[in-house]
């Protein structure tokens, strides 16, 4: 009963195909829009042929069927791209909703007159297509949170370098928020520096890091205790004076380490420590 | 039974832990260094833990009591080349040892042993009466 149904819809595919973009251009305040109305109207072709293609008495009752494998490939794909050019899940969630409607009205015309069956095929195309759309918006929300981890993976790896600044000494700039898993990779980095280089002064730069709390300090203190368990030295550097303001506000004791103001200044200290002079040459004089 | 050999190197005495160390072990250690320290009269411990790839609260306390009882003998104690991740897990437990002198390697500790033995102007008499 409502393989006939569905055999007269693929029937109807032109209609559905009409009344569903004109549907769309009714909903639709985004008119001026990135898609070109062809490239629309393709992509809406191509959906509204898939869809009928993969429907089937059997898939209409059963939305986790293996056979709707292109159906869902399509709309995930179809999704992210759509995710990618800018669309608001609103635009695209009302995308596949008006295909209800169109599907809907087409449905009235093929069982006019049987109102019970209307009913009940109604309330399965419905359920249908709110799977559709539930799909697109899991396939959304996953695609975002790819980009998100990829970011924040990448973000990780890029803030953290050693830099050897000289025979002995290294300096690592901090740029970012210090949260627990990054003092975690800046604590590894640095204390692998310091046995590969073997360094006796590293000098940490927070000067990148917006804010101090008391958990940035207890990282800061982890990481200058670390290094001083690896036989090296540690400089905390760039405190500006927001910092310094908060950090004394807090009642953090930063006493404990070597601070300083800038990056200049605690090389300094370095250069003293390991009894090194930077001078000026005077040329006129080697001549 | 199995025992960590402890050196005497002129005014140190110097320790290489080359095995993973167990407890007993690291108990025995703790008493027999603190007896060398007592026999010798040695004025500087040096422990070498770079083969050290394995620590736990209990090792990190040992450390840090071997520490502090040859320092209230009147010997300074240097631990040399641990590994990053020993140093990250002691200082994730809690256990900074903070009476404790580090260096990066054996070179270095004996130095820092040396500069510190200098600064102790009385001790140098010791030695020289020796």
């Amino acid at each position: 009963m409502e393989q006939d149904i569905i055999d007269g819809l693929k029937l109807k595919k032109d209609q559905v195909l009409e009344q569903w973009l004109k549907d769309q251009a009714e909903a639709s305040d985004y008119s001026n829009n990135f898609n070109t109305n062809e490239e629309l109207e393709g992509q809406s072709a191509e959906l509204v042929d898939i869809l009928l293609s993969t429907l089937n008495e059997d898939t209409l009752n059963n939305f986790s069927s293996g056979d709707l494998e292109p159906l869902t490939d399509y709309i995930s794909s179809l999704t992210i791209s759509r995710a990618r050019q800018g669309f608001s899940p609103r635009e695209t969630a009302t995308y596949i909703f008006t295909l209800k409607d169109a599907l809907i009205k087409v449905l009235g015309e093929i069982v006019a007159g049987e109102p019970t069956k209307l009913y009940s095929v109604t309330l399965k195309i419905s359920k249908f297509i709110d799977n559709i759309g539930i799909l697109s918006f899991e396939t959304f929300i996953t695609g975002r949170e790819d980009v998100i981890s990829q970011q924040s993976d990448e973000m990780a790896e890029l803030s953290t370098p050693v830099i050897r600044v000289w025979n002995g000494i290294l300096a690592m700039p901090i740029i970012g928020t210090l949260d627990s898993a990054r003092t975690q990779i800046v604590m590894e980095n640095l204390l692998q520096g310091i046995v590969d280089t073997g360094s006796s002064i590293a000098i940490l730069d927070i000067s990148g890091v917006p804010a101090v709390d008391s958990l940035v300090a207890q990282h800061l203190i982890k990481t200058v205790n670390a290094t001083r368990l690896m036989g090296a030295e540690c400089i905390i550097s760039g405190i500006r004076p927001e910092i310094a303001q908060t950090v004394v506000h807090l009642g953090i004791d930063l006493s404990q380490m070597i601070t300083k103001a800038t990056l200049e200044s605690a090389l300094k200290y370095a250069f003293n420590t390991l009894q090194l002079e930077v001078r000026r040459i005077d040329k006129n004089k080697a001549n | 039974m199995e025992r960590i050999p402890i050196l005497k190197m002129g005014r140190f005495l110097l320790v290489t832990i080359q095995v993973d160390l167990y407890d007993r072990l690291a108990l025995t250690l703790e008493e027999d260094l603190v007896q060398m320290v007592y026999d010798t009269g040695a004025s500087g411990v040096l422990i070498d833990i770079s083969a050290l790839s394995i620590v736990d609260s209990f090792m990190g306390r040992i450390i840090g009591n071997i520490a502090g009882m040859s320092s209230i003998m009147d010997a300074e104690t240097v631990v040399v080349g641990m590994q990053p991740a020993v140093a990250i897990t002691l200082i994730e437990l809690g256990l900074p040892l903070a009476g404790v002198h580090t260096a990066l390697n054996v070179e270095r500790g004996m130095a820092l042993l040396e500069s510190r033995m200098s600064a102790r102007p009385d001790d140098t008499s010791d030695a020289d009466d020796d």
